[in-house]
């Protein structure tokens, strides 16, 4: 009699095919939208995790200005010298220090050009950034401190300078430096916030200093702390020594920042779990919405399905074999829709993934639970309308209008 | 004279409360033996259908007994009622009540599909009930695409194919024209005489009515004549 009831439940279900297909499409809605948005959640933060730790955890970036993160921390606070810099060097708790200066230009070889960002900095610059030098070599001591016109480029910049070409050796002009490349840097891809890493080019900080910004000043300043360092004991005698160079009374503020890479990953978590939670609502939306056309389904037809069990216990089906039936055909359609739905939700998955370049990370804990809630869904409206049917005398269950 | 098969005392069926209360039923007595081709009539309304319901335990009484083969059907259970069904009863509405989208031959073996029957022989029995009702060739169309009348004749072949102690048929002729009514009427004889089928039918037509051996005539809820048919009338 089983095997007859789930026959009985598969003719039912081929025989009302739009039925069943709406509420296959119910299932397979809800599902595919929390597996494909949960899976990408999960994938960007396990970007951003590998990127907090491909920053290192032992650097510090020192910058003028009080304390606060994001922009509009501009003010009065006056900027930090190369002196500034000679001065942390001495500090024994730092293994590398690198003044950072930035410019945006446009660099020119022969007839192509790139607009990209200039790094001006030293050699400890590499060193902190984990930067490889991939084809020639760094920076000499005498051409850290002499503003030699050299520079060192990063893959898209020679990719889209050169060409299938080499590099090294080539001398390219930015605003009015021409500078020999000197070297090529291992590509890293794309960084915490999807920028590319790789559209750089280093000079030696006192080249950019005069001859692209024309000032002495430093924008800020990479450290790594030296092994065994905690990072307390290291940020507390860095602000020792600049409330010193800097001259700030005991009792007021800094008027400099330490940031730690700690600080950094926390605020790419936050902006990362802001951005699943956003994900996580638009899918518990639209498993809702999946529900609701799965429920609307059900209850449009629990006159047609109170009339055939009315039919079927009139020529002596019992409610348990009735309510069998369509138990079977709700698990059915449920099964079939959220198989579907899985593999919908993880093929768009890994589409997301592909073009967000993040990793792909189903999670099959999401996978089970989105599959169970609108299994659920879906017997509860197939199941309880028709539990209501089948305890009525036929003749009431015939009579339903 | 055989024990009755159906016996009904004092039945009452009433729908609505208080003002608006309808007594469809107003203490029907009947018995009816088992062998017996029993023609209920009576004007519209006079709860022909509502007894026919209750005799098909498809419906409960209000009020009275009734005992099938000797059983109070109220003792029983809805699984039991169920199986009273299955194994005892063939019934023939008056709005047909087949399953949509679902052929003559499904709708046929319905019954037998919760008999337990192998389906194999389900089908064989299906196609021999529709041939007996006239509608080889017809088996797997839909309601939707049969007549009224060849519907009336599924819902026919459907409660002759459980192979039933009694049928209990609601008007199974309103739809179909004389020669048709009268081919299915025969039919019916022939298995009240040779089968030993009891057969309790409800019909408007006194033509109808006179194959049958007995004539029970409702109105207002009460059996007010019961008498058998005088022979040769068909
Ligand atoms: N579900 C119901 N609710 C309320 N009243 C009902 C219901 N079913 C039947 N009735 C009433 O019960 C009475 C008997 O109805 P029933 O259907 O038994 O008549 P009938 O003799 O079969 O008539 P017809 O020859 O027209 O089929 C009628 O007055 C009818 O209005
Ligand atoms: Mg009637």
């Amino acid at each position: 009699m089983l095997w007859e009831t789930v026959r009985l439940a598969f003719t039912a279900i081929i025989r009302n095919a739009l039925r069943s297909f709406l509420t296959v499409l119910g299932v397979v809605i809800g599902v595919a939208a929390v597996i494909a948005m949960v899976t990408v959640g999960q994938g960007s933060s396990e970007q951003v995790s590998s990127n907090v730790e491909s920053l290192g955890t032992n650097v510090l970036v020192l910058r003028s200005g009080a304390r606060m993160m994001g922009p509009g921390t501009r003010d009065t606070a006056p900027a930090f010298k190369l002196a500034d810099v000679e001065a942390l060097r001495e500090l024994t708790v730092l293994s590398a220090v690198a003044p950072v200066v930035s410019a945006s230009e446009t660099a020119v070889y022969g007839n192509t050009n790139r607009s990209t960002s200039i790094t001006g900095t030293t050699s400890d610059y590499l060193e902190i950034g984990g930067w490889e030098i991939a084809r020639g070599r760094g920076f000499t001591t005498l051409e850290d401190k002499s503003g030699a016109n050299v520079c060192i480029i990063g893959e898209t910049v020679r990719t889209s300078l050169f060409g299938a070409t080499d590099s090294t050796g080539e001398t390219i002009r930015v605003k009015a430096i021409s500078c020999e490349v000197i070297g090529l840097l291992t590509a890293k891809g794309a960084g915490s916030f999807g920028q590319d890493q790789d559209d750089i080019i280093i000079m030696p900080v006192r080249t950019v200093q005069r001859r692209l910004i024309g000032d002495q000043d430093v924008a800020s300043v990479s450290m790594q702390l030296a092994s065994g360092v905690s990072t307390d004991r290291g940020i507390s005698e860095i602000e020792t020594l600049m409330r010193e160079r800097r001259r700030i009374e005991i009792g007021e503020e800094d008027d400099f920042s330490v940031t730690d890479m700690k600080e950094i990953a926390s605020m790419l978590n936050s902006v990362n779990s802001v951005l699943t939670g956003l994900l996580s609502s638009v899918a518990a939306v639209s498993l809702l919405v999946g529900g609701i056309g799965i429920m609307n389904i059900m209850l449009v037809s629990v006159t047609e399905r109170t009339r055939e069990i009315g039919i079927r216990l009139a020529v002596g089906a019992q409610a348990g074999q009735v309510l069998m039936q369509f138990l079977v055909e709700a698990v059915v359609l449920s099964v079939i829709g959220g198989v579907i739905g899985i593999l919908t939700g993880l093929g768009l998955a890994y589409v997301a993934a592909r073009i967000m370049v993040i990793p792909f990370a189903p999670n099959a804990s999401v996978v089970l639970l989105a599959f169970v809630f609108s299994a659920v869904v879906g017997v509860i409206f197939g199941y309880f309308p028709a539990r209501a049917a089948a305890r009525l005398d036929p003749i009431e269950a015939l009579r339903h209008q | 004279m055989t024990a009755p098969l159906i016996e009904l005392r004092g039945i009452t069926r009433t729908y609505g409360e208080g003002e608006a209360m309808v007594r469809a039923l107003d203490g029907v007595d009947l018995i009816i033996r088992e062998g017996e081709f029993v023609a209920i009539m009576g004007p519209s309304g006079s709860g022909k259908s509502t007894a026919m319901n209750i005799i098909g335990c498809l419906d409960r009484p209000s009020g009275g007994h009734y005992l099938f083969n000797g059983v109070e059907v109220a003792t029983l259970d809805q699984d039991q009622r169920a199986l009273l069904r299955r194994n005892y009863l063939g019934f023939v509405f008056q709005g047909f009540n087949l399953l949509a989208r679902t052929t003559a031959l499904e709708n046929v073996e319905l019954p037998l599909i919760y008999k337990g029957q192998p389906r194999a022989e389900r089908e064989v029995r299906a196609r021999e009930a529709l041939n007996r009702v006239g509608l080889e060739g017809r088996e797997h169309h839909h309601p939707s695409q049969l007549s009224g009348g060849q519907q009336q004749r599924v819902a026919i072949a459907r409660a002759l194919a459980g192979e039933p102690m009694v049928m209990l048929a609601d008007e199974p002729t309103g739809n179909l024209d004389t020669t048709r009514s009268r081919e299915i009427m025969e039919l019916l004889r022939r298995l009240n005489r040779e089968e030993g089928l009891t057969i309790v039918m409800v019909t408007h037509e006194e033509d109808m009515a006179a194959f049958a051996s007995r004539l029970v005539v409702f109105t207002d809820g009460r059996v007010v004549r019961d008498e058998p048919v005088t022979e040769g009338a068909a």
